[in-house]
């Protein structure tokens, strides 16, 4: 059984986000990049469904410019058997995405997309769920836990009221949460033997797909700058200046 | 613990992909281009990525880079700035300046010719080059230890991966591998923790005069464009710093609206109430900085130690089976405060001599002597041996009579003194005792211009993982709570640009706490502890500054 995981290249977590001075977007010139970690964690439960024998081949995929081929040199290191870059040098959004993502999924023939629920850069929270719509398969986003067995994925979602156990038919799309697993660490060796492992290319003209340009991002701003704490000295002045806050 | 370990083996592995590494990957495999031969070259980094943990000024002087890549500006070398005019200040106080006219700069503080540039972009594009020619890069892999077979430095150990706080193994352990090769270059910079080790195992500096530091504190600010003047290049001496603690602070034009400011602190200053951070923080303030940087933003604070002895202190350069090349050696002409052109000068040169060696069929293992002899005839010893006297001119003679001699030696004498100055005492050893120095009072910063340190810090988007041993080693544990702190009043606290040392606690229970995390590995506690109780090791790969375009 193959599985296809989807990887993004975004702003590194540790970096400190800038908003350009026009408002235009955030500064990503000369700034780290790396694996959406959500990504990571799909990877990383990719491998070890298939160090469990339930699955036999991952195919890493990732839409961006030639740069997103380190993304998936990380991903080769984490274990991929071989990995797709769908070249576009320009903005690609949500619908886009899963439109591209879905046509290498039929493509490849494979029975289990796995994702992270969202990328920490737009938060969008879609690609996975509008995959699943596009290829009319069923999906368990957020998941915390995933058993594959046979023809069928027992997922444990976290929701609101707590924790939310699904069945689902494969093929299906499966998103992966925080608690899902902890990524291992990228041996060197293994680092090595991912500059060796097949990487190939294709683009959204490739795959019968054009990019969708839906939504248009009017103003990128930073959050506002807190405000300089005070200090109380006692209890009372505490309580009297929550409840001028109105918060008490 | 003895753990099963992977290993490759290259012709060279080099340690360090700073301009030094960098320089010296690329040539190696030029010069085995030009004989149509393989080398197999691998750098490994301990940053993130290449460029994570790289800052400086920068103001470079070219002269390395169109000898390595003449075509450097096709290839689209992030050269863009270069440099316009240079302006020179003795700060007299907090208000007022002397502006030198330009007859009297010194020879070696001209620009012209030279980019006011980011390092950390350079070793981007040099790390970029160097792969195109097939060399292998690996960033987030810290080289711990060398391996050391027989007397012979055989390569490196990585460090691993996935230890807890205690030292026990988590379920992700991870061993790092060994690299081995027929010469390790070893390219760490200023204060490498294993170029150290070196030095001290080879008594590679047995006849060398003592090393001497400085730490450089950076900041990169987005100012308004209507005060921003493209390849403006300011230096100056003076205040904050007194006479007797000749350091130098920078403010370079930068592209994009952006300017560069700074200060270099010589860690041979002697009062351990001296703060280098609140003085750069209170630098900042002086009508002829502030100008510029009123109304703007701060959007990089970082801190690297340099090395400054030059050539009076430089160590013997090889030992069997490896070199120490650039900063890890200390090739910085401090007369220039530049070390770019000199460390990637030093890296091209003992790859000339290990390309020579390899290609002629060398097993390796042996001391390149040709190196130090390539050394000897280039323009790179020429040039520090100009400048060998600034620094110990100003240490003895202060920033004033000092600098005014520099300015004879340099423009009267060609930087030829007929004597040459030793400063024989070692940075560790200049403190006073605390009761016996004057207490600094540093006023408040004003967040606007003047910042805390843990604001400062967390614009260096420093990380490390938590639950590991920590990498500040103190070899022995009482030292801080029972000597630092009545002798010195602990100056960690105060060294340190990233708060990574408190002493914390009531009188009596005083305790010595380190905040690892928060460290941006310029290594100053490493050299200025005055008990030289504190060994700098590098934490898990990966883990510290990641540094944009410092």
């Amino acid at each position: 059984m193959k599985a296809l995981v989807s990887v993004k290249r975004v702003v590194d977590y540790n970096v400190r986000i800038q908003v350009k001075s026009d408002g235009s977007g955030v500064v990503t010139d000369g700034v780290k990049h790396s694996m959406n970690p959500f990504d990571e964690i799909a990877m990383e439960e990719a491998v070890r469904l298939r160090e469990k024998g339930k699955i036999t081949e991952i195919v890493a995929v990732s839409i961006g410019s030639e740069k997103s081929e380190e993304t998936l040199r990380t991903a080769l290191a984490f274990g991929a058997d071989r990995a797709i870059l769908i070249k576009e040098a320009g903005e690609v959004q949500p619908l886009t995405a899963a439109k591209a993502l879905a046509a290498v999924f039929k493509k490849e023939g494979a029975q289990l997309f796995i994702a992270g629920k969202q990328a920490i850069d737009d938060d969008a929270n879609q690609t996975g769920q509008m995959v699943a719509s596009l290829l009319d398969i069923a999906q368990a986003t957020f998941a915390s836990r995933v058993d594959v067995d046979g023809g069928k994925a027992v997922v444990t979602r976290e929701v609101d009221a707590g924790l939310e156990t699904l069945e689902v038919d494969l093929p299906a799309v499966i998103t992966a949460d925080l608690r899902l697993n902890e990524p291992r660490y990228l041996k060197l060796p293994d680092i090595m033997k991912a500059k060796k492992k097949p990487l190939d290319t294709t683009t959204l003209g490739d795959l019968g797909v054009t990019a969708a340009a839906g939504i248009k991002t009017t103003k990128t701003s930073p959050p506002p700058s807190r405000s300089k704490g005070i200090v109380v000295k006692t209890v009372d002045e505490l309580v009297a200046a929550l409840k001028a806050k109105g918060l008490l | 613990m003895s753990v099963e370990r992977d290993v490759m083996e290259y012709d060279v592995v080099i340690v360090g992909a700073g301009p030094s590494g960098l320089a010296a990957a690329c040539r190696l495999k030029q010069k085995a281009a030009e004989a149509g031969k393989e080398l197999a070259v691998c750098v490994v980094e301990k940053g993130s990525e290449v460029g994570a943990h790289i800052l400086s000024g920068a103001v470079l002087e070219p002269r390395a880079l169109n000898e390595l890549f003449p075509d450097w500006q096709q290839r689209g070398a992030p050269l863009n700035v270069p440099v316009k005019r240079d302006e020179v200040y003795f700060f007299l106080s907090e208000t007022s300046a002397l502006k030198a006219p330009g007859l009297f700069i010194p020879k070696p503080m001209h620009n012209e010719g030279n980019y006011v540039i980011s390092l950390g972009n350079l070793c981007r594009w040099l790390a970029k080059q160097a792969e195109d020619l097939g060399v292998e890069i690996y960033p987030g892999f810290a080289a711990q230890t060398p391996i050391i077979e027989d007397g012979v430095v055989k390569g490196v150990t990585i460090g691993d991966m996935g230890i807890n706080r205690e030292g026990e193994h988590k379920a992700d352990f991870a061993p790092g591998m060994e690299l081995r090769a027929k010469y390790t270059f070893f390219a760490e910079g200023c204060r490498g923790h294993i170029g150290k080790q070196l030095i001290a195992q080879y008594r590679l500096d047995s006849e060398a005069d003592p090393q001497h530091y400085g730490i450089g504190i950076k900041e990169v600010w987005t100012i308004d464009p209507a005060k921003h003047e493209p390849g403006l290049v300011i230096h100056g001496a003076g205040w904050p710093l007194g006479n007797d603690t000749p350091g130098g602070a920078f403010l370079y034009h930068f592209e994009n609206n952006q300017v560069l400011v700074g200060l270099i602190v010589p860690l041979s200053y002697s009062n351990p109430h001296l703060s280098p951070f609140d003085e750069f923080q209170r630098f900042k303030h002086h009508p002829v900085i502030a100008k510029y940087l009123e109304g703007g933003t701060r959007t990089s604070y970082g801190a690297r130690a340099l090395i400054k002895g030059g050539l009076n202190s430089l160590p013997k350069l090889t030992f069997p089976g490896g070199v120490l090349i650039g900063d890890d050696a200390g090739t910085l002409n401090f007369a220039k405060i530049k070390g770019s052109h000199t460390a990637m000068k030093c890296g091209m040169l003992a790859a000339d001599a290990a390309a020579e060696a390899l290609l002629a069929g060398a097993e390796g293992g042996d001391e390149l002597k040709r190196y130090p002899e390539l050394f000897k005839a280039s323009w790179l010893h020429e040039e520090l041996y100009k400048s060998r006297n600034f620094g110990v001119l100003l240490h003895k003679f202060g920033v004033y009579i000092g600098g005014a001699l520099n300015y004879i030696e340099q423009n009267w004498f060609g930087g030829k003194f007929p004597f040459t100055l030793h400063d024989l005492k070692p940075d560790y050893q200049t403190l006073k005792k605390a009761s016996e120095a004057p207490r600094i009072s540093y006023p408040k910063p004003d967040g606007k211009l003047s910042f805390d340190k843990l604001s400062s810090v967390f614009l260096s988007s420093t990380n490390h993982e938590e639950d590991q041993p920590v990498h500040l080693q103190l070899k022995d544990p009482s030292v801080p709570i029972a000597q630092n702190l009545p002798l010195y009043d602990e100056p960690a606290q105060r060294y340190c640009p990233a708060g990574v040392y408190e002493v914390v606690g009531e009188p009596g229970a005083k305790r010595f706490q380190i905040n690892a995390q928060n460290c941006v590995h310029c290594k100053t506690c490493d050299i200025k502890d005055p008990a030289q109780n504190i060994n700098w090791v590098a934490p898990e790969g990966g883990g510290g500054p990641n540094y944009a375009n410092m």
